[in-house]
């Protein structure tokens, strides 16, 4: 692009790069809105939950941890550890953000999910004109909140038509959401077994009490992800970083 | 269950590990160890989600070819590999699953 793109276009564009990836979240939203009363959250916590936390994984995580009969603090660690992840993306973009003013930094943060974040960095590496690439991260943000608090509705609604839909197992969109998401980092040996080991764990720790499963099992994958990488670099000097990749 | 302790513990969270960086504007640098962690964090977080998700979607083990959870998780996990395209990933495993479950009643 020879010339400067203005705000509004960034704004859109970023709305529009984040569709794909909303396609994918909307059956995501349904289903945490009809999965909310089931599993103990009233309609209106549901979707509250989605306009103030705004974290699907989490969301999920914690519905299955309440229905579960989880304790308060143990539903808080898990959507912590759950979360970390955010801290690396925030890591990658914090060098593209920290020239804002704290009024766009808070924002920016607040809307830094899974999606926003592969739409958001791929905008980044075009380097040509970056001026207002702030605005196209506001556009995806925004384009995916509306998004999730509007399907976290249309599922609560849904869940009180059809009071079976809990058993049609649609939380499987949330399993191959995350498949596809985890696939593109396979890309070195310290990686795949970190990733071996957190799925052996979280099914050997499914009945460690108070739900604590996840967090181990999440810790053992990434210990061991650690050590095999300082093991190589140790026989290899010269061996890469172990790293992510994003399509 | 106290809803509105919940969802501000859980915003706090949620919150604060997404501000954290923005918030200080890089002025801090993480050890080199906690980077590295930090990438292994994503994959092996997602990956405790989802291997009871499949393996267990009724509370109990269920390892076995008729279980369509399991089945269309595999297919999915083979679909991003040869594809490389998240929302292909999630149309097919979703269509696999819809159709082992509904279309054969599995």
């Amino acid at each position: 692009m020879a010339e400067l793109a203005l705000p509004r276009e960034e704004f859109l564009q970023g709305a529009k790069a984040t569709l794909p990836l909303i396609v994918g979240a909307i059956p995501f939203g349904i289903i945490f809105g009809t999965l909310a009363e089931p599993s103990g959250l009233s309609p209106l916590a549901a979707i509250a939950m989605s306009v103030i936390v705004f974290a699907g994984s989490s969301q999920f995580i914690a519905l299955g941890l309440l229905a579960a009969g989880a304790a308060l603090p143990v539903i808080i660690a898990t959507t912590f550890v759950v979360n970390l992840r955010h801290l690396l993306y925030s890591a990658n973009l914090v060098p593209k953000v920290r020239h804002l003013p704290l009024r766009w930094r808070m924002p920016l943060a607040f809307g830094l999910t899974d999606e926003t974040f592969a739409a958001v960095s791929n905008r980044y590496l075009r380097k040509d004109d970056l001026q207002h690439a702030h605005w196209f991260y506001l556009g995806s943000f925004l384009a995916m909140y509306s998004n999730w608090v509007l399907c976290t509705g249309v599922g609560v609604m849904l869940g009180e038509v059809f009071p079976g839909m809990v058993n049609w197992g649609l939380d499987f969109a949330m399993s191959v959401t995350f498949i596809g998401m985890v696939v593109p980092y396979l890309t070195n040996r310290p990686m795949w077994a970190a990733v071996i080991v957190a799925g052996a764990m979280a099914v050997a720790c499914a009945t460690l009490p108070h739900k604590l499963g996840l967090l181990v099992a999440a810790l053992c994958g990434i210990a061991v992800g650690v050590s095999l990488h300082w093991l190589q670099q140790s026989k290899r000097p010269s061996a890469g970083q172990g790293g992510e990749s994003y399509e | 269950m106290n809803e509105a302790g919940l969802i501000a513990g859980m915003f706090a969270v949620t919150f604060s590990v997404r501000f954290f960086l923005f918030g200080v504007a890089g002025k801090i640098r993480f050890p080199a160890w906690m980077d590295l962690a930090l990438g292994f964090v994503p994959p092996a977080v997602l990956t405790a989600i989802i291997v009871p998700a499949v393996m267990m979607p009724q509370g109990e083990m269920w390892f076995s070819l008729t279980n369509p959870w399991l089945i269309s998780a595999v297919f999915a996990v083979l679909v991003a590999m040869w594809r490389k395209d998240l929302l292909q990933t999630i149309v097919l495993g979703m269509l696999m699953f819809l159709l082992l479950r509904f279309g054969f009643g599995w």
